[in-house]
């Protein structure tokens, strides 16, 4: 990862333990002012934790954390320059809008017309003045976010940090908000962290993509990088619905290596490996994206071609997915809507090992 | 009944031909409903036939009483007991009643409650959103403290207040009941308070809200259910108390409890009955009053505090 020269946010070292229990392992994190950063992971990963130790919620156990260049690994929350948003929007319920918004800069003893102002402002931005004397009992879900929202926006911080803002929302809400997240991203350039467990929203918010494990980050990248070359099987499994497909299988080492799994041998001229010492003869699982295999016609243009039958169908409207065998394993392509294909039906599929991964079995790490 | 049966035959004609559907037809003299309402029905007899015969015997006078017809009602209804029981009535060498104690109740209860309260919000309210180093073995004590018997404590608390230099007085008391409400009321409020939302608490210290702020700000305004459970707890508890009260004031400072129990247990004259029942109803009035104007605020304040613990 290439060192970045002035970050916004900058975690050194950083280790939590609760007991013996360790969440965060010595983990290092550099945000680049004005960027877009998203921690991804399964529940339990320590993604909001971290988020929690960023904000000042949480007391560390090891490390240290500046923002904008500033230690704050003793700072109280406040003194962080940060605005948070809750999952669960954590509004007052007993003030309207316009006090929620107003809580912090009350505290805070600004002048009265400062914060008249910066409610406006906020109020306008995020489209809320009709609601700014409303309850937040009176307000719908993606109101309340927004209201959330708001409520980071007027105490004019230089980070944004998000614990799963949309996670409480319905589908379609969660969609019309996530591209507002962007919009607003977009207008305001503030530096901002969110954590999700959702991959679309990290996909598509992220400037970069931390993914999560264990306490541990796997992978940090641009999100078609961790979506094209997950560094290891979990990254792989954990991005991609329907999710990536693994066939056990062993590589044989040679001038073009092939990978081999009962019945199929899939060259590997054209995949690039990570490192040459990735060539040597070793038990392997070898992973491709079902959008990346082709099927019909399409498929004898590939490098890779096999001969299978369609083992289920399961249309999902805008495309179908389709099981069928290789290699002995199951796995699942996904063919257009408007192609019919019967449970027995004989077909041909086809994939570019160019665009698949390859994983040691033992390690996990990508060859 | 025959209504009852005309409406099952109709029912049953009607499954007959179409199989069930619409609401299942109830029937209200099912054997279920006979249990159910007839054991509320008994029970509710048992406790308010002494209340009837309290009422019914302060609104007599001593001669009817000595006809010895206890559930019958007054020939002829005095209210010249009750006015005995509030003003008149001798205990020791004051006569001016009840009323006396009364005074001293409130004077008793209202700083214990508002005192006890304040201080257990507070620590609850502690325990719950900061927890300190140390937090939970402090809790684990102050529980401990709920299931030692007030009696062992008595003697030692009557030597530290006369160190003081208050015991026998107003203040002491209020001092000690506030020290044995502190147990139970800190659980209460620890527990209601645990059950809010943490992200609450983050977001207004994120805000930049302090330990008061936050309390004051966000916690308060949220918690008026289970203020006024503290609230009922409190002053029925301390209102009806009559150990501290019998050990820790002097005659002229009983509270109304023990002023009661030496008006009715008075062994010298003629027992005034109705006088006796009048005085224990007085006495009784201020938990009761407070209980059935808040009575549904209650029940939301103890399931509101009840659910997370």
């Amino acid at each position: 990862m290439a060192a970045i020269a002035d970050p916004s946010v900058s975690i050194q070292n950083l280790s939590l333990n609760f007991g013996s229990v360790s969440v965060l392992q010595t983990l290092n994190l550099d945000v680049a002012e004005g960027e877009f950063i998203v921690l991804l992971g399964p529940s339990g990963c320590g993604k909001s934790t971290l988020l929690n130790c960023i904000a000042g919620l949480l007391d560390i156990s090891e490390g240290r954390i500046f923002i904008k260049g500033k230690n704050v690994t003793w700072e109280e929350p406040k003194d962080r320059g940060i605005g948070m948003v809750f999952q669960s929007y954590a509004l007052y319920p007993q003030m309207t809008v316009e006090k929620n918004l107003s809580f912090g800069l009350r505290v805070a003893g600004v002048p009265k017309d400062e914060i008249a102002k910066r409610i406006a402002r906020a109020a306008e931005i995020l489209q809320i003045e009709p609601l700014l004397q409303r309850k937040p009992s009176a307000l719908s879900g993606g109101q309340r976010q927004r209201v959330a929202i708001g409520r980071a926006l007027v105490r004019d911080v230089d980070v944004f940090l998000f614990d799963e803002p949309l996670s409480n929302l319905d589908a379609k809400l969660r969609s019309e908000l996530r591209v507002e997240i962007k919009l607003l991203h977009r207008k305001l350039e503030n530096t901002m962290i969110y954590v999700t467990h959702d991959q679309i929203e990290a996909m598509t918010l992220a400037d970069r993509i931390a993914v999560m494990r264990g306490g541990v980050i796997q992978q940090l990248d641009a999100p078609q990088t961790i979506y094209n070359r997950p560094v290891n099987r979990f990254v792989a499994g954990f991005l991609g619905s329907p999710a990536m497909n693994f066939i056990n299988g062993h590589l044989e080492a040679g001038e073009a290596p092939v990978f081999k799994a009962d019945g199929v041998s899939v060259p590997l001229g054209r995949y690039q490996f990570d490192n040459e010492s990735g060539r040597a003869a070793k038990p392997c699982v070898f992973g491709i994206r079902p959008e990346h295999i082709e099927f019909g016609e399409a498929a004898r243009a590939m490098p890779f071609t096999a001969e299978s039958t369609v083992e289920i169908v399961d249309p999902m409207g805008s495309d179908t997915l389709v099981w069928t065998k290789l290699g002995g394993q199951i796995i699942s392509f996904r063919v257009e809507a408007d192609k019919t294909l019967r449970n027995g039906d004989a077909i041909r599929i086809g994939f570019d090992p160019a665009r698949a991964s390859l994983f040691d079995a033992e390690t996990d790490n990508r060859l | 009944m025959a209504d009852v049966s005309v409406a099952a035959e109709a029912a049953a004609i009607r499954s007959a031909a179409s199989g069930p559907s619409g609401p299942k037809p109830r029937h209200a003299l099912s054997r279920r409903n006979i249990f159910l309402y007839g054991t509320l029905l008994v029970v509710a007899l048992y406790y308010l036939l002494p209340l009837y015969v309290m009422v019914v015997t302060s609104l007599k006078g001593m001669p009817e009483i000595r006809l010895g017809n206890i559930f019958s009602p007054p020939l002829e209804i005095t209210f010249e007991p009750w006015v005995k029981a509030w003003s008149q009535a001798c205990t020791g060498l004051n006569c001016d009643g009840l009323s006396r104690g009364f005074w001293n109740s409130v004077r008793i209860t209202v700083p214990s409650v508002l005192l006890s309260i304040a201080i257990a919000s507070v620590n609850g309210y502690a325990l719950a959103n900061w927890r300190f180093k140390g937090a939970d073995t402090f809790f684990v004590i102050l529980i401990v403290g709920a299931f030692i018997p007030y009696q062992v404590m008595i003697y030692p608390i009557v030597i530290i207040l006369r160190e003081i230099g208050i015991y026998g007085t107003l203040t002491g008391l209020v001092i000690v009941h506030s020290i044995f409400g502190m147990p139970i009321l800190t659980l209460l409020f620890r527990n209601y308070f645990t059950s809010m939302p943490e992200e609450l608490f983050r977001a207004a210290r994120v805000d930049g809200a302090g330990f008061w702020g936050i309390y004051l700000r966000i916690m308060l305004p949220m918690s008026l259910p289970i203020f006024v459970v503290a609230i009922i707890l409190q002053v029925t508890g301390i209102w009806n108390d009559f150990l501290f009260g019998v050990v820790y004031t002097r005659p002229d400072t009983y509270p109304m409890t023990v002023q009661l129990n030496n008006i009715v247990n008075s062994v010298q004259g003629v027992k005034e009955y109705n006088v006796n029942m009048a005085a224990t109803i007085l006495t009784g009035l201020v938990p009761l009053i407070v209980y059935f104007v808040s009575g549904k605020l209650f029940v939301r304040g103890i399931a509101a505090g009840a659910v997370k613990g």
